[in-house]
């Protein structure tokens, strides 16, 4: 009340000068966009599609973030578990939604093992999560590489046709999950469409960590993240808090990717996990969050803001000055996000 | 001696508007040795670090007040000031670097170098070092010291004795050396060590350089120093000349005033059944190990729990809680605790109010609903409702926010809503809400560990009125451990003094502070 | 002094589980031992700068410094400049150099300051400050190399008329070092100078250690408070170290691509830092501490390995890939490894510190 002035600046500093610029960014390339000829229905279609296939994994950084584990760049660790559900389903012969449905299931217990294990490793190291996590995932993902090779998959829509072993790179999913939830209640104006289905998953799950979140364990998870020792002093058993939220990260990784992949329509394998956890960690980062403090409404803030800049830069800024340098943005502004977050001396954040 | 190497004026010193030095004047002379005593958080650290020029004061706000030496002015705003006035400093916690060896230590940024032709070009810093020369200076800073050790051993092998006395050799090395403040340096030694290392202070002395020596034991100071100082809640309460004062004067003026009638009358009404019995308790926390302590409490009783900083008192509730390393056996209740593990106890109706505020006791970035409500939710699974039928139970936000307002209605918790974050009350409300965390989960027995340290006068009135309030209406028993014995001696029935790890007696509140103080320093003057 | 077998093979495990590979898939692979000698010299030659480059900020404790991909970009774009003005052999190897340090300085310098601000979390901070960097690099590569920045040969612009092209011949340069005095032995052929460069930063930084920076630097390295309590300039140092590994890999950058002959103008630094970082972790380093002797150790080993892999592979499993994937995951395994041993040690010694640390 005393200094109005000073309230600002503290406003703005708590949201941070990089949000800012980004949001400020985002709002001169909607403004700009009718100008150079680019179709608004198209473009908003565009961005609530790719917001559907993505915010799942960016939902994955929520707990961990929550339970003080940091940023998940172990983001691969469940991506896995999620291509493992899909092809197996694909493998045994689903087809249809129902392949999707079998998808999830057949993840669920790959990603409840890998997180349990990844939980523990991360117990025996607490402090040095991320870059540990970073590497625990580059290591499973190329120890997948092989595996992908290996493993007797004979499903003919998957394996080289050739040599009628080892995955394709890329395997399609039509006739499979392709576009089940994004067609799901599908809303059509025009050039305009609204993926519902995928939204309303989205919905349900955050739904549901919201819900986790206000009873008596999500309490003591954010709490473990607040302060370790006084959750303890509580009674609180931190590794086991610790551990299931490694578990429920890498559960929704596996569904995000599952979710992905239907909006998508194909699968992607070997290396292509690789590069899936740092725009989901800096999306979170860019809706509000920081290393040890995330909300449902930094997810969905953040995803927006991210997948808007993706699909917005490169139309107007090639209608604009005949160059796509939407990939350099996307380089330069997602990691410039993560940068920031790891050099704010103060790591707190704001709970929306 | 009639110069004053060093003179500190009116130094005042606060953090976060809390005064911890008030007033304080200390002078020193030329081959003068000062012993600096007090009890813990009495401001003995604070100043020293004034005076070394550490970044915790800087970075708080500098202090007040003037310091002189040699009659001028100087100001002291980092610890390179320091160093170039020729005031030096052997920490308690050894400042050394463990991969460097003794000589490494002793001559560290202070190396003797060669200049090379890189050097000439970009800087000193390619300067090379002379390590014949460095060893030369080494090996005559250790002799000077009077011990034996290996120049070349790494300091990370070295025995505890010979890191003191490589820290001290490090500062006998500078030939700048005016002051040489001593925080503690033989508490770590063995007997002989000791009696080596007050030899070699005497003989620095003697060759004029200035010594504040910080010792809680007694009759070291005796032995060496010319003149005690002792401070006492930020103040400086005693100056005196060695031999007009004995170890019982000492004692008294570091443990409390002179006061006696405040002493709280023996209740008649007292049971005399063990709701407690702790049996051949070991914990392991650094800097207060509990060895083989056996304490019996009584139910319903308050009893305190004293003795010098070091001793072990502190150890006793964190190790029982669970939360350092502890054996032994807890029998409550005719139950035996597991005290490794803190819902053991906490499931019992046993609550702590940790010592550490800020690192145990809150969680200073969230809300005082969550602050005070957090423990009794994850014991006794209240503050939660159902829903669904018992499919789901979510967070009972309203009945937690009246709890919350409840309790900083009772406690007079200054705040500006249950709402606001635990971090930006000020020490005496945090330790409200700490009180407030415990007394939400109707504790049948509570340990209570310094709840007045490093708060103000009135809020120590309160927090301790609300203790014994709350012991009176429930009929809880508490046990609170401080080191004040003046203040233990207002609220509790029996005191018990401990240490080196074990209980050195146990007396109603009633006796005299001699008695307390002769336990206190019994042990510790052996 | 008792020798402890089991504490010497724990602590080189990393090293012997190498070897064991190497010798199983030497056999397997079937590649002749001149062969192998000559591949082996040539990945020395042309990794080892790199990998020393490592050394320093390791000294300073600011652990593995994936931000050495920065002196990489600094050589990358220092040698594009003196490909378009032409200056080609030895003197155009030496103008490249002389180019880098004022790039590598200004980037070490940022990333330097940056560490700085995230004490205790070096490690994935520069790992992220290679990603934002290499977007900047891109930005100014791609876009600004023409239009900004003058380019004077068409020949390295990509067709549209700006931007540098995915490759940039470095033909006129190639092994302009390695060649200068070569001898012959046996079959091997070994570049003399190329070897003398090497142990000349070998003996500098022997050197170096000798210094009071150096010895500044193992300080800080070891514990920051005493440094800044003894008067020494923590921050500085530690950027100071930043700063002399990035214009370190600079260098290592431009001997790496004279001896490569060209330039893969996006992707030649993008997986630099994870290589020359596994690579010194094979030699039997870890986060805190390393020598010059794990470097070569490292080199040879790891680069055996990625040289016989693919072939034994592809004998045991028919599948050429497999060997490929099986380098990929024993990099990135590695460096797993390491860093879950060294950050399981520190929590260790934290937890120690804070529940058992006996006084007496």
């Amino acid at each position: 009340m005393k200094d109005k002035k000073f309230d600002i600046k503290n406003l703005i500093n708590d949201f941070g000068v990089p949000r800012l610029i980004i949001l400020g960014f985002l709002m001169l390339l909607f403004i700009l966009a009718p100008f150079v000829g680019a179709d608004l229905p198209t473009q908003f279609t565009n961005l609530f599609n790719r917001f559907s296939w993505n915010a799942v994994l960016v939902l994955a950084m929520v707990p961990m973030i929550h339970s003080g584990c940091g940023l998940n760049f172990g983001l691969p660790f469940g991506i896995i578990a999620g291509l493992l559900g899909g092809t197996i389903a694909i493998e045994l012969g689903f087809a249809g939604p129902i392949s999707f449905v079998m998808a999830i299931l057949f993840a669920t217990p790959f990603a409840i093992i890998f997180g349990y294990f990844y939980g523990i490793l991360l117990n025996h190291i607490k402090g040095g999560e991320m870059m540990v996590a970073t590497y625990v995932g580059f290591s499973a993902v190329s120890f997948m590489c092989m595996m992908w090779l290996l493993l007797p998959y004979h499903s003919p829509t998957m394996v080289w046709g050739y040599e009628g072993k080892g995955l394709r790179t890329t395997i399609s999913l039509e006739g499979f999950y392709d576009k089940v939830l994004s067609k799901f209640l599908e809303i059509r104006i025009g050039n305009f469409s609204f993926p519902t289905g995928a939204i309303l998953f989205f919905a349900l799950l955050s739904f549901l960590m919201w819900c986790f979140l206000r009873t008596k364990t999500g309490t003591a998870m954010t709490a473990v993240g607040s302060n370790p020792v006084f959750a303890k002093a509580s009674g609180v058993n931190i590794d086991k808090i610790r551990t299931l939220s490694v578990i429920m990260s890498t559960w929704l990784a596996a569904i995000g990717i599952l979710i992905y992949e239907q909006g998508f329509g194909f699968i992607q394998l070997y290396m292509a996990p690789f590069n899936m956890a740092l725009p989901a960690v800096s999306a979170i980062l860019i809706g509000g969050a920081s290393v040890n403090k995330a909300s449902i409404a930094n997810v969905i803030i953040g995803t927006l803001l991210f997948q808007g800049i993706v699909t917005m830069t490169p139309t107007v800024m090639n209608s604009m000055i005949h160059m796509d340098m939407s990939e350099v943005i996307r380089i330069i502004v997602s990691n410039g996000m993560i940068l920031y977050a790891l050099t704010r001396k103060t790591n707190e954040g704001r709970r929306a | 001696m009639s110069e004053n190497v060093l003179e500190m004026k009116n130094i005042q010193k606060s953090y976060y508007g809390t005064t911890v030095l008030h007033d304080i004047n200390l002078s020193l002379k030329e081959g003068e040795i000062v012993g600096l005593v007090g009890e813990n958080g009495a401001g003995k650290s604070t100043l020293m670090n004034i005076l070394f020029g550490d970044e915790v004061i800087s970075s708080t706000g500098g202090y007040e007040g003037e310091i002189k030496m040699f009659g001028k002015t100087v100001h002291i705003g980092s610890s390179s000031d320091a160093l170039r006035l020729g005031i030096g400093m052997v920490h308690q916690e050894f400042s050394l670097i463990p991969g460097f060896t003794a000589t490494e230590n002793i001559l560290f940024n202070r190396e003797p170098i060669k200049t090379n032709f890189v050097s000439n070009v970009f800087g000193d810093r390619l300067d090379t070092l002379d390590r014949k020369k460095m060893r030369e200076v080494a090996k005559s800073a250790i002799d000077k010291v009077g011990v034996k050790i290996d120049d070349d051993m790494l300091v990370s092998v070295m025995p505890v004795g010979h890191k003191q006395f490589t820290e001290i050799a490090r500062e006998i090395s500078k030939d700048n050396l005016k002051v040489l403040i001593l925080d503690e340096p033989t508490a770590v030694l063995t007997e002989k060590e000791a009696s080596t290392m007050l030899e070699s202070i005497k003989s620095l002395a003697s060759k004029g350089i200035a010594i504040v020596f910080i010792s809680h034991r007694l009759n070291e100071i005796l032995d060496i120093c010319n003149r005690v100082v002792v401070i006492r809640d930020g103040y400086v309460v005693k100056d005196s000349d060695i031999d007009k004062i004995t170890v019982e004067e000492i004692t008294k003026q570091m443990i409390g005033r002179e006061v006696d009638t405040k002493a709280r009358k023996t209740r008649s009404n007292q049971s005399n059944d063990i709701i407690m019995s702790i049996k051949n308790l070991y914990v392991d926390m650094p800097g207060e190990n509990v060895k083989n302590l056996s304490l019996d409490v009584r139910d319903g009783e308050i009893l305190g729990i004293g003795g010098l900083a070091g001793q072990g008192k502190l150890g006793i509730p964190n190790g029982i809680m669970g939360l350092y390393d502890a054996e032994g056996e807890v029998i409550y209740k005719n139950e035996k605790i597991n005290i490794n593990d803190p819902m053991s106890s906490l499931s019992r109706d046993i609550a702590f109010v940790s010592e550490d505020r800020r690192g145990v006791g809150l969680l200073l970035d969230e809300s005082l609903e969550w602050n005070i409500s957090f423990l009794t939710m994850q014991v006794k699974n209240k503050f939660l409702k159902n829903l669904f039928g018992k499919l789901i139970s979510f967070r009972d936000n309203s009945e937690i926010k009246n709890v919350t307002d409840n309790y900083i209605d009772a406690l007079n918790i200054k705040c500006t809503s249950s709402k606001q974050k635990a971090k930006e009350l000020s020490g005496g409300n945090q330790q409200k809400v700490c009180l407030a965390k415990a007394f939400a989960m109707n504790p049948k027995f509570l340990f209570v560990s310094e709840p007045t340290r490093g708060i103000d006068v009135g809020a120590k009135a309160l927090v301790l009125d609300a203790l014994k309030d709350y012991n009176e209406k429930h009929g809880t028993t508490v046990v609170m451990i401080s080191s004040e014995i003046e203040e233990l001696r207002q609220i509790c029935d029996r005191i018990a003094i401990v240490s080196d790890g074990k209980i050195a007696g146990i007396y109603d509140a009633s006796e005299s502070v001699e008695k307390f103080g002769a336990l206190m320093i019994g042990a510790n003057a052996a | 002094m008792k020798f402890d077998l089991k504490k010497f093979l724990a602590d080189r495990s990393v090293p012997i589980m190498f070897i064991i590979i190497c010798s199983v898939c030497i056999p397997l692979s079937g590649f002749s031992t001149g062969y192998l000698l000559n591949e082996i010299v040539t990945r020395i030659v042309r990794n080892t700068f790199l990998i020393l480059s490592l050394l320093i900020p390791i000294m300073a404790g600011m652990g593995l410094n994936f931000g050495m991909t920065l002196g990489a970009m600094a050589g990358e774009i220092a040698l594009i400049f003196t490909s378009d003005w032409q200056i080609w052999g030895i003197p155009g190897v030496v103008l490249a150099m002389i180019l880098s340090i004022p790039i590598s300085i200004l980037l070490g310098t940022l990333c330097g300051t940056l560490l700085n601000k995230s004490k205790g979390r070096e490690m994935i901070t520069s790992y992220i400050i290679s990603f934002f960097i290499n977007g900047i690099y891109q930005l100014v590569v791609l876009y600004m190399m023409g239009p900004i920045i003058p380019i004077i040969h068409e020949a390295i612009k990509l067709p549209r008329g700006y931007g540098i092209r995915n490759t940039v011949s470095l033909l006129n340069l190639r092994q302009s070092i390695d060649n200068l005095i070569s001898i012959n032995v046996f079959g091997v052929k070994i570049p003399v100078l190329s070897f003398v460069i090497i142990i000349l930063l070998c003996l500098f930084i022997v050197w170096f250690t000798k210094t009071k920076l150096g010895q500044d630097m193992r300080a800080v390295g070891q514990n920051m408070e005493v440094a800044r309590a003894a008067g020494i300039n923590v921050e500085r140092t530690r950027v100071l170290s930043i700063v002399m590994s990035t214009v370190l890999a600079g260098f290592g950058m431009i001997l790496y691509l004279q001896n490569m002959g060209n330039i893969a103008t996006y992707s030649s630094h993008s997986q630099i830092g994870m290589f020359c970082i596994a690579a010194l972790l094979v030699g039997g380093a870890s986060v805190d501490k390393a020598s010059i002797g794990n470097v070569f150790l490292g080199v040879i080993l790891f680069h055996l390995m990625f040289i016989v892999a693919p072939k034994a592979g592809t004998v045991i499993t028919g599948d050429s890939m497999i060997g490929e994937y099986f380098r990929v995951f024993i990099s990135y395994g590695v460096i797993t490894l390491a860093l879950v041993m060294y950050e399981a040690k520190k929590h260790k010694k934290k937890k120690m510190a804070e529940g058992s640390d006996d006084e007496k």
